[in-house]
């Protein structure tokens, strides 16, 4: 998609570098250059976001671990010891937990824009199926982060999680003494999840970089799901898009604010200021609200074996995404019967999240198993036969056709008249 | 009725209708939570900061009645001159500290040994050990109090959680120490049987009795601000300075969230009309 780069060496220097190594126009091509579809909306910028707050995570991380004690006596002081006493401790540690939550609200508005355009169509499969990984390894990160406070809340929730490999028949129970490095959760496991807590971050950057370079292969998709056809559906990435995302990246800050200043508990559970108590189990174990969907999943049958199962199941689902979803057209605006499936599927993963916070019993049970056939029932049997049965609406001949034939009232006429030539 | 019982009615009747409907009534119940009444805290929302007299009458709540039994061994004597707290001069805090007895050591001998307490100790705690406090207490542990106003899950149910996202309330945690020490009933409703040791108080948060007997009454700790010397004012005190010990650092978040949320949204509108006067050459 990133044709040759326009950037050209001027300084001595400049020029010395670009024979020896092309860095800089390497980056120049990729994001400077690189043509996007202009009609890119605002659910677009949070790719950007993802960026950045991986970005934060990771400092604000690194300055964490130079404060904190990974040892399950000293761990839960250690933290208050940063709330207390470290400069801006509490600061930084808000930041992380709260960025947390931050990062999976963005990455899931992030996956439900690519599902409602078809993102992870052909030329995009593995497009898509490196964020599954990248994913997978956050929902790995951020279980393992919320251990490290030592409290109640993280005891628990890792003697909860870790037992779930229990269920596997045979190699069950070693598999889950071997997680813990002994017969329970202890300072072993919190020594290793600390360990892992630190290192996955950066195989995420890393599958984050495969991720963008995938992106720039095929290029970004866009509202209408059509390909671009010429380089009058495109603008540079710079300025438009660098500028569009920093507004956007802002005011996705104001909103990490509202919480890290105002509400900074809001999102975390008060049994985590309990220190950690293997004697005192809590009336509820919930994890963390990212989760919570799953582990409604997870409790919604009847069996062990068969909820990790169907757990794990939820989220494999979606590696197979590219080729459950037969239809051709990829923008669920063309896509009349696939819209409304798409919002019933959002509707039924809040119901789910929802179940995941309740107890597990009576009505909340029932639910969750209408819930969770449903959530398979959408991605195996909805889908395929909807891309058969669907007749789609007309396609625009090219994005800039669409854009012109929306923006006869959206457009800004008077600047699109003012500057002709830019008049896609 | 005063407005605050209309909206309690109000929210009772609404959790009814939605019960009802959902058929959800008998699990709600299984679980039941203590009904927390909202009251009002002056580091309650965006622009709320400590009253430093009233952490300082909490603090001498803590110190005659709650300290007897329970510890708050996070603070240290120096927090209680530092910014965002109870402000004592600190002349007052070494004064404070000097009180306290705590243990040091070992010496050049070897020996550990006792001296007065210095403004970088934290408060000793009352018993030496958790097995001592339960076999002081009858079995039952007196929790160490620095964390106690976020360490509580008071449920607040749909749709309340959603609104607090928007109002801030983030002061369940006083509320319930507030509606705790203001709970006691003398006598148990009629059929309910309080075994010896235990104290009848439908406010706490795991049934509704607990091994703490009320522990004030009117005029039991003296205030020389003019505070009237009720029940009622030493709750409120002792929750907010409760509240300080558990987020002392409250005043300072929410000051320095002031200033980086205003300047958020004034770079945010610059970046908004660069943005815009950008692509307006470009029809999208």
């Amino acid at each position: 998609m990133s044709g040759p780069s326009s950037y050209q060496p001027n300084s001595r220097f400049e020029k010395w570098l670009e024979a020896r190594l092309p860095i800089i126009s390497m980056v120049h091509a990729q994001a400077v250059d690189f043509p996007s579809p202009k009609n890119l909306n605002y659910f677009w910028t949070f790719g950007g976001i993802l960026t950045v707050m991986l970005v934060v995570q990771i400092i604000t991380g690194v300055v964490l671990v130079m404060h904190y004690t990974p040892n399950a006596a000293m761990a839960f002081d250690s933290v208050e010891h940063i709330m207390r006493d470290v400069n801006y401790g509490w600061l930084l540690r808000y930041m992380h937990s709260n960025g947390a939550s931050m990062f999976f609200i963005a990455v899931y508005i992030h996956i439900f824009r690519g599902m409602y355009y078809g993102s992870y169509k052909e030329p995009r499969e593995v497009l898509w199926i490196l964020g599954v990984i990248i994913f997978l390894l956050m929902m790995a990160t951020a279980f393992m982060g919320y251990v490290l406070p030592w409290g109640q809340m993280s005891f628990w929730g890792a003697t909860v999680i870790t037992n779930l490999f229990s269920a596997f028949p045979v190699v069950g129970e070693a598999i889950v003494t071997w997680l813990w490095g002994g017969f329970s959760v202890d300072n072993p496991t919190l020594n290793r999840f600390f360990a892992l807590h630190y290192l996955l971050p950066f195989m995420i950057a890393g599958v984050v970089f495969l991720h963008i370079w995938a992106l720039h292969v095929a290029g970004n998709n866009n509202p209408t799901g059509i390909s671009v056809k010429s380089k009058q559906d495109t603008v540079s990435f710079h300025p438009y898009y660098t500028m569009k995302d920093a507004f956007a990246l802002v005011c996705f800050f104001i909103f990490f604010g509202w919480f890290l200043f105002w509400a900074p508990n809001y999102l975390g559970h008060p049994d985590n200021y309990i220190p950690a108590n293997p004697m005192v189990t809590p009336a509820h174990i919930v994890p963390e609200w990212y989760f919570l969907p799953f582990y409604a999943i997870l409790r919604a049958i009847p069996s062990k074996l068969g909820g990790v199962l169907a757990m794990f199941g939820a989220i494999a689902v979606l590696f197979l995404l590219p080729w459950l979803d037969t239809s051709k057209v990829r923008s669920a605006t063309f896509r009349p019967l696939y819209k409304q499936f798409f919002w019933v599927f959002g509707f039924v993963c809040v119901m789910l999240g929802w179940l995941g916070a309740m107890p597990a019993e009576g009505i909340y049970v029932i639910l969750s198993r209408i819930f969770t056939a449903y959530y398979f029932l959408h991605f195996l049997v909805i889908l395929p036969v909807l891309g058969m049965i669907e007749t789609p609406k007309p396609l625009p001949a090219s994005i800039s056709e669409a854009v012109l034939k929306k923006g006869g009232g959206a457009g800004r006429p008077a600047a699109a008249a003012a500057a002709p030539e830019h008049r896609g | 009725m005063t407005k605050r019982t209309i909206v309690t009615r109000l929210r009772t009747a609404i959790a009814a209708a939605v019960m009802l409907a959902t058929g959800t009534g008998a699990a709600l119940a299984a679980g039941e939570a203590p009904h927390v009444v909202k009251q009002s805290w002056s580091f309650a929302g965006p622009f709320g900061s400590y009253d430093p007299a009233q952490l300082q009458r909490g603090f001498k709540v803590y110190r005659e009645v709650c300290s007897a039994c329970h510890g708050i061994n996070r603070v240290a004597f120096r927090n209680l001159e530092e910014p965002g707290g109870p402000l004592f001069s600190e002349a007052a805090a070494r004064q404070i500290a000097s009180e306290y007895t705590v243990i040091d050591g070992p010496n050049a001998d070897g020996e550990m040994f006792e001296r007065p307490a210095r403004l970088s100790d934290r408060f000793p705690s009352p018993y030496p050990n958790e097995e001592a406090a339960r076999a002081a207490q009858g079995g039952a542990y007196p929790p160490d109090l620095s964390l106690m106003a976020k360490a509580r899950a008071v449920h607040r149910g749909f749709p309340w959680f959603v609104f607090d996202i928007f109002t801030q309330y983030q002061e369940a945690g006083p509320d319930y120490i507030y509606g705790l020490l203001t709970g006691y009933e003398e006598e148990p409703p009629e059929g309910v049987e309080v075994p010896p040791g235990m104290y009848y108080n439908t406010h706490f948060i795991a049934g509704k009795m607990l091994a703490m007997p009320n522990p004030l009454s009117d005029d039991q700790v003296e205030y020389n601000d003019g505070a009237p010397q009720t029940v009622d004012q030493y709750s409120r005190d002792v929750a907010a300075f409760l509240m300080w010990t558990a987020e002392p650092k409250l005043d300072e978040r929410k000051q320095i969230g002031f200033k980086a949320m205003i300047f958020m949204v004034i770079f945010a509108g610059a970046l908004y009309f660069t943005k815009r006067r950008l692509w307006d050459g470009v029809a999208h």
